[in-house]
């Protein structure tokens, strides 16, 4: 119960950085209807700007939470930057070109990205200087129990204000009305006198942002940046817009805090699950192999990045739409 | 199509038949020309050579059925795995490659099976991305397929591969036949360049064909192929497999020229690579894309020998990685070539017209 | 438009489409196409509603009715393209069931598109090419080894899609982009690419939309010259001058349901099709016709 109930509070943690991520991916897809298959790559950058500037900071005497707060003020307008440059130089021009266009300039700018911040920053792994200290509180009566620590609590606070903020933004803004429009139909919108290309940068924009505070939330919570870190999170983040039926801000949310408890949960029993030692009884070859490693897990937590991956699949075979989406399978 | 490259073959046959005669000629001397500069050039043009043909596989799946497939590599790995594990001390087993070399394409092949059937009714960006998926879920089984059983060796990868070998007669030894000595590269150039012809005669057979029309049909219009008759599905499969097989087959030959794979060999950058080749050099025409495939293996060991050198004469070290360039290199000529020339740098026919009209 | 269909006949040697006016007299009489009790529903909107109808072999059978009335959804379940939520199509005899529309078109009815759907950026030939993939054979291996069978198959492929362009009046463009061919070729290529799957039933969208006076005569003559070598036509459209000109019975459908069937003269009168189109152009070009 007590694995259960840790991975619970791990997969919320990492689920909300998820849902963060995936909802710049839904935005941006509701409303031009490409995968900004770049996105992953503006989280990495936002993590390796709050690096330098936590890195910088570290040795003056300002509270920790000052200078986590001062480094995500700066990550999100260097994202911001990243995100409307993105746009505007690579998107926009391919807009009405083949959908495979744009998708190709994505990895090509992947890519740059990737090397830039090589070059700019290391090729190794960063460490994030350890401002904050971690505080663990328990969660149970017994003292070996599972835990929660304070990093973990404000990610999650963080993650629900921003998502809070957003919604008010899409629903109760003049500029919402006009993200909405756009997403429903451009040339309407745009007969209507709303400035299409202006609301499709700011959503890059905004989706980059938000990019920028799961940087910073990531970085944090593992306490380490490398310049591929953007790839295997923008894929799980974009599994999770997919989960929760992409280009629906909803279920953007939803699908990345499933995913998140899906996996730690996967990576948390998939060892149990899976330990041949189970099967001693059966097989006396199995039993001999037991006595000295008692763990003989067919599959252990390193396939922890496959699930995300078996959920994208499995929810593309059977419900193309996702939880929460309407159907897009067959738009030519 | 058909009547008009025919009229275009006919031009003069005799000019025809003599340029090819020289290329031959040319082709066959060209190791021991290359061998000449340093035997490492030819090694780099058998790698060459092999990514020519793993781009014109892909070839198939992307510039033929208008497929993006972005976990290409994934059957490249297949087919160097079942090469390894079938030719190398690790299981003690030593089959030859003509054996092994079809079991790696039929693998590689029911593995594009496997992923296309539930995928291939998503749509192209959804494919993509899937694809992209499986990629890395072959990646990261090669490297934990230690435990608890040892089959792929996990991350130290299998070593000890054997080379292709005929009998006695081994293409990793260097050897004097007719008085020219023939080194281990040497003797593979040619094996791979034997293969490259049949891919490319199989590339341009298989595209001015029915099949092939069938495949321009899904990736004009879905709606309309499947409205004329054509099981999109079933179509879209077998260029799924085709696609998959060629890797299959490369991964072997990549196994037996290497003797040691790991599966960082086979990481995404590595997919992203050979579709570059392919949208390089021209999606769906295959010259354009031999010759993308050409350009993205060369430039990057250009680099190296000069990029590095220069480097340190002007600053007296390396600023910058050749590896790094050579990857912003990629990237930029996939963004550039999208913005400016979406065709490729040697369109197919078609796709110079379909891509070049966004606005259709 | 095309001498030599008009002239001579279609080609001998596989004579497009299928049979002989002889042959589609003699059949005359008897069922092509049944459809019993059709309804389709998209959410809460009941497209279609308990449409039934009966095509002969041989005939030019009409569908009409106004904007909305459910025509393309009729064609759009027929083909395929929709699974029916209630109702029955027999086609020669057999349930049309659940298929596909791939093999709905293997079983013989080819259609086109309302708004042209050509494969827009191959030539006019490849179109029509692509269109005999559902009547040949040659697979990989025959692609491959190029053997004879299958360099005789293609030989034949091509040779029946220069034919049919020549039906249709299109030859002269034969390798042109099917883009940058003018409006009214598109439209007749379309029908060339739908006759060379060899339909038993060849279904028309609209095929006169568009098209000008000159335009939708030639169009006229050609549905004349298809039945008459045998296709049966299934054709929806609005320009009454021309259902009224060449089909032999109408079906009208208004708000998903038939409101008449009949002989095109018949169902001119019918007082229940006026008060369809009361008011619009429409029923102006209906008293004319």
């Amino acid at each position: 119960m007590d694995i259960f109930l840790q991975q619970l509070v791990n997969g919320l943690t990492l689920g909300s950085v998820y849902a963060i991520v995936a909802l710049g991916y839904t935005m941006v897809y509701g409303i031009v209807q490409l995968i900004n298959f770049a996105h992953g790559e503006v989280v990495m950058i936002g993590a390796m700007v709050a690096y330098t500037v936590i890195s910088m900071l570290a040795a003056t005497h300002l509270p920790p939470l000052a200078i986590v707060t001062i480094a995500t003020l700066a990550a999100i307008p260097v994202c911001m930057t990243v995100g409307y440059l993105l746009e505007r130089v690579a998107y926009r021009p391919l807009r009405r070109a083949p959908r495979l266009a744009p998708l190709i300039t994505a990895i090509g700018l992947s890519i740059i990205l990737q090397n830039l911040a090589l070059l700019i920053w290391s090729r190794a792994p960063l460490p994030y200087p350890q401002v904050i200290t971690t505080v663990s509180y328990s969660l149970t009566s017994h003292p070996n129990g599972a835990t929660i620590t304070n990093v973990q609590v404000a990610i999650l606070v963080m993650s629900a204000l921003m998502m809070t903020g957003l919604m008010l933004l899409i629903y109760r803004t003049k500029l919402g009305v006009a993200m909405r429009a756009t997403a429903q139909n451009q040339s309407v919108a745009g007969l209507m006198g709303i400035d299409i290309n202006r609301v499709i940068a700011i959503t890059f924009a905004i989706g980059a942002g938000l990019a920028a505070v799961a940087g910073v939330m990531v970085g944090s919570y593992y306490g380490v940046a490398h310049y591929q870190m953007g790839f295997i999170l923008g894929l799980k983040a974009f599994s999770a817009a997919v989960l929760g039926g992409i280009g629906n801000m909803a279920g953007a949310m939803l699908g990345g805090l499933l995913l998140g408890i899906i996996e730690a949960l996967g990576a948390g029993y998939v060892g149990d699950l899976t330990n041949l030692c189970q099967l001693s009884h059966w097989f006396g070859a199995i039993a001999e192999r037991c006595q000295t490693n008692p763990n003989l897990a067919l599959f252990g937590s390193n396939y922890q990045d496959v699930f995300a991956f078996l959920v994208l699949i499995a929810v593309l075979v059977f419900r193309p739409s996702g939880l929460l989406g309407e159907r897009v399978a067959d738009r030519a | 199509m058909t009547a008009l490259l025919n009229l275009n073959r006919r031009r003069d046959p005799r000019l025809a038949w003599a340029g090819l005669a020289v290329m031959a000629i040319a082709l066959l001397v060209l190791p021991f020309a290359l061998a000449g500069i340093g035997t490492a050039w030819v090694r780099i043009t058998n790698l060459a050579i092999l990514y020519c043909f793993l781009a014109l596989g892909l070839n198939i799946v992307v510039g033929f059925a208008g497929l993006l497939d972005l976990g290409y590599i994934a059957f490249y790995a297949v087919g160097a795995y079942v090469y390894a594990l079938l030719a190398s001390p690790h299981f003690n087993v030593h089959l030859p490659f003509w054996v092994i070399l079809p079991i790696g394409a039929a693998f590689a092949c029911l593995f594009g099976v496997l992923l296309g059937t539930p995928t291939l009714k998503l749509r192209g960006d959804y494919l993509a991305i899937v694809t992209l998926g499986f990629g890395e879920i072959i990646r990261i089984f090669l490297n934990n397929l230690s435990q608890p059983v040892n089959i792929t060796n996990g991350a130290q990868g299998v070593y000890m591969i054997d080379p292709f070998r005929i009998g006695s007669f081994s293409f990793a030894k260097p050897e004097v036949i007719a008085g020219l000595s023939f080194s281990g590269p040497v003797k593979y150039y040619y094996i791979l360049l034997a293969f490259l012809v049949a891919s490319i005669v199989i590339n341009l057979r298989l595209q001015d064909s029915r099949i092939g029309r069938a495949w321009e049909a899904i990736r004009e219009d879905e709606v309309a192929a499947r409205a004329m008759g054509i099981n999109t599905r079933n179509m879209k499969l077998l260029a799924f497999a085709m696609g998959a097989s060629f890797g299959g087959i490369a991964g072997g030959m990549f196994s037996a020229i290497q003797g040691f794979i790991s599966p960082e060999s086979f990481i995404l950058v590595e997919s992203i690579m050979v579709l570059s080749m392919v949208v390089l050099g021209g999606m769906g025409n295959v010259f354009g894309v031999v010759l993308g495939a050409l350009l993205l293996s060369y430039i990057p060991e250009v680099l190296r020998y000069t990029v590095g050198p220069v480097q340190r004469a002007m600053f007296g070290r390396t600023l910058i990685d050749p590896e790094v360039i050579r990857m912003l290199l990629f990237g930029f000529a996939l963004v550039l070539m999208m913005l400016f020339r979406p065709a490729g740098i040697w369109p197919s026919a078609l796709r110079k017209r379909e891509l070049e009209s966004k606005a259709a | 438009m095309t001498q030599r269909a008009s002239a001579e006949g279609p080609p001998r040697d596989a004579g497009p489409p299928v049979g002989g006016g002889a042959q589609s007299a003699l059949r005359g009489a008897s069922i092509l196409l049944e459809a019993s009790g059709i309804a389709k529903r998209f959410g809460g909107v009941q497209a279609l509603t308990d449409v039934s109808f009966t095509i002969r072999h041989g005939e030019i059978y009409g569908l009409i009715g106004p904007n909305g009335a459910g025509k393309t959804t009729l064609f759009n379940v027929l083909t395929g393209i929709y699974e029916t939520d209630d109702g029955q199509f027999m086609f020669d005899g057999e349930p049309l069931d659940h298929l596909k529309p791939n093999e709905v078109a293997a079983r013989g009815i080819a259609r086109t598109f309302q708004n042209i759907r050509l494969f827009a950026n191959l030539s006019a030939l490849e179109n029509v090419m692509i269109g005999r993939h559902v009547r040949t054979h040659a697979g990989v291996f025959g692609a491959i080894t190029r053997n004879a069978r299958t360099r005789a198959e293609e030989r034949a492929i091509a040779a029946r899609g220069f034919e049919l362009l020549e039906y249709v009046g299109v030859a002269e463009r034969a390798h042109d982009l099917a883009r940058h061919l003018p409006y009214g070729f598109q439209r007749r290529l379309e029908i060339a690419r739908a006759l060379a799957t060899e339909p038993k039933l060849l279904a028309l969208d609209e095929p006169a939309a568009g098209m000008n006076a000159t335009e939708t005569a030639a169009l006229s003559k050609l549905l004349h010259d298809i039945r008459r070598d045998g296709t049966t036509i299934l054709l929806i459209e609005h320009d009454m001058k021309l259902v009224m000109g060449v089909c032999d019975r109408v079906l009208v459908l208004d708000y998903g349901r038939k409101i008449a069937e009949g002989p095109a003269a018949d169902v001119r009168a019918n007082p229940a099709v006026i008060d369809a189109y009361l008011g619009g152009d429409i029923a102006l070009d209906l008293k004319g016709a």
